[in-house]
């Protein structure tokens, strides 16, 4: 009886001492997520310039289907989810198979693949701009040596994402490794018994492989996506060290170079916002890229949900 | 966990491949050389980019202006006319500032927030989580534009401070990290601290700490370089203010603010990497097991 009554209490002793555990991270939550949330919808509504605030309605909404660099900069950002993305899961995937495979040195080759990943994105960015610049870069004079004139590749509004996917080919390690790691949990019974039953190795691969990896392969394509609509820093610098420009204040650059080839949605946002100070616009950017992660968070989600009731 | 995962290195396909092909040698020879010839290549190619960066930070003005590739003579000095010519001490001492004392907060603030999230039932517990999920997963553009707004009227815009404050209250990616790997030891050891009389912030310092460490390390690691790597943050902080330069906006910049060649351009960005690959070194198997932690558990 008296264990039925104190259970009430017990909870919510259990609910303050949780309460408090959590506070900081609660605050934070509040400040940085719930309250910027709300406050984007507002200013939407709104001109803003850190000044004035007019309400002005729909205008914002309405000068978003008239804004040509915002309409490129939507394209750009989903070539990089339709092309950049599924290029970087394959090549991961390849990779983590092939590393699979070795017999020799299969740890070397797994630090080898991985290591660029690590690469500062600045670096990374500003070494591919060297490397693949068309007067004294390297790659260049290789394709020259086998009689191929190489492309302009970052001063080419043709070439600019291709160039940009290229780098993030070179950083595929980080999903290798995780590939890798699942690969390797694949019960090898699977596999020799398939052997047994006279399967080649793509038909092993359809039906083993892939079925059993393919959570992991659901969220490596969910964050690649996520991360995709972020893309942001290797566009900004590859524009920005191609073109010959700098961040310094007043500075009149306007990332896309070449020809807006690399504007992507973050970077109008970023330049709408806090190079224009066009804030009730830039939130309007903002509230876009919200509704598209938004869908693919729902996804990883529902994931989690599915493995929290396996653990607890 | 999955501590072992990432070393194991049989290869299932190939062994079960062999006995499918009983005796064919020779073949099973040149898959061999195929496989292991494929990947030379490619490793080849993954480390060539290093390569020639290294190679054109050595070179001579002059020569950086050609498209030789080589070095004529190894000008180790211009790791020295970095120095002088640009405030790269400063940019050092700013990232240093914004990755050391972001990590410190973040660790503070993450680690009880990530044991209450493993270890307590209370009601709500699995909201929360998803509200550590949902916060992870937000494009920190999408609030861009209110959240600089907090911090300009706090008056600290164009300093780095608004990137290294929020750590105090707890950063989603690293509570999400250090959850699942809590969640992973086994609950035994926190009844028994129970039993023994030590109370919840006396169990999570004395038997959670140590037993999470390769987690903390991991999760220290990924934030030290997250801000070490971080160009968004400072661009729209620190960018106004050249005094509070980090060495990824200065990076950025370098070649056209400076207006010098190719050469001290990769002298710079090899000095930007070299931390992150030696630490890589020493620490290999600790980003390997985050990395893993963060993908196969989804």
């Amino acid at each position: 009886m008296s264990a039925v009554l104190a259970a009430p209490r017990a909870r919510r002793r259990e609910g303050l001492r949780a309460l408090v555990w959590l506070s900081p991270w609660l605050v934070g939550f509040a400040v940085f997520f719930a309250y910027p949330l709300v406050a984007t919808v507002y200013f939407s509504f709104h001109r803003y310039d850190l000044f004035t605030l007019e309400f002005i309605g729909l205008d914002n909404y309405r000068y978003l289907l008239t804004d040509e660099r915002a309409l490129i900069s939507i394209g750009n950002t989903l070539w990089l989810v339709a092309f950049m993305v599924p290029a970087q899961l394959l090549f991961s995937l390849g990779l983590a198979q092939l590393v699979t495979r070795l017999k020799a040195g299969a740890g070397f080759f797994r630090t080898v693949f991985y290591l660029p990943s690590l690469i500062p994105t600045v670096a990374g960015t500003v070494s591919f701009v060297f490397l693949l610049n068309p007067a004294t870069g390297p790659v260049n004079q290789f394709l020259e040596l086998v009689g191929i004139t190489g492309p302009d590749w970052f001063g080419d509004s043709d070439w600019s994402k291709p160039s940009l996917t290229l780098l993030g080919l070179w950083g595929a390690g980080n999903t290798m490794v995780i590939f890798l790691a699942a690969l390797l949990d694949v019960p090898k019974h699977l596999y020799e018994a398939a052997a047994l039953d006279g399967a080649g190795a793509w038909r092993q691969f359809r039906s083993i492989t892939l079925p059993t990896i393919s959570p992991v392969l659901m969220f490596s394509a969910v964050t690649g996506v996520i991360y995709a609509l972020q893309y942001f820093t290797q566009a900004m610098i590859a524009a920005r060290v191609a073109s010959g420009s700098t961040d310094s204040p007043g500075s009149a650059f306007v990332p896309g170079y070449p020809e807006m080839s690399t504007l992507t949605l973050p970077q109008w946002l970023f330049h709408a916002g806090f190079r224009d100070y066009s804030m009730g616009y830039a939130c309007v950017l903002a509230l876009l890229l919200f509704a598209a992660s938004m869908a693919f968070t729902l996804i990883l989600l529902r994931r989690f949900r599915a493995f929290d009731r396996e653990v607890s | 966990m999955s501590t072992a995962l990432a070393t194991r290195s049989p290869a299932p396909a190939s062994r079960s491949r062999a006995r499918r092909a009983p005796g064919t040698r020779g073949r099973r020879t040149l898959y061999w050389i195929a496989t292991h010839a494929l990947a030379l290549a490619l490793a080849i190619m993954f480390v060539a980019p290093l390569f020639f960066i290294a190679l054109t930070a050595l070179m001579t003005d002059q020569q950086a202006l050609t498209s030789e590739l080589w070095p004529k003579t190894w000008n180790w000095d211009n790791f020295v006319t970095i120095f002088t010519g640009s405030p790269l001490l400063r940019w050092i001492g700013n990232t240093m500032l914004y990755a050391g004392l972001g990590t410190a907060f973040m660790l503070l603030s993450s680690i009880p927030v990530a044991y209450a999230l493993a270890r307590f039932r209370f009601p709500g517990r699995r909201l929360a989580f998803l509200a550590v999920i949902a916060m992870m997963m937000l494009p920190p553009q999408v609030v861009a534009v209110p959240v600089y707004l907090i911090w300009a009227r706090a008056e600290l815009t164009g300093t780095l401070w608004p990137l290294i404050l929020p750590m105090l209250l707890g950063d989603a990616f690293s509570i999400f990290l250090l959850r699942q790997f809590l969640l992973t030891i086994p609950k035994d050891y926190t009844d028994a601290a129970r039993v023994d009389g030590c109370s919840d912030f006396t169990t999570l310092a004395r038997v959670i700490l140590p037993m999470a460490r390769p987690a903390i390390a991991a999760v220290a690691l990924f934030q030290f370089f997250y801000c070490w790597n971080d160009y968004y943050g400072p661009l729209l902080y620190a960018s106004t203010n050249l005094d509070n330069w980090t060495l990824s906006i200065g990076l950025a910049s370098f070649k056209a603010l400076h207006s010098v060649q190719w050469n001290l351009t990769m002298a710079a960005t090899l000095l930007v990497m070299a931390p992150v690959i030696i630490v890589f070194f020493l620490a290999q198997r600790v980003f390997i097991e985050g990395v893993t932690l963060t993908g196969v558990k989804g």
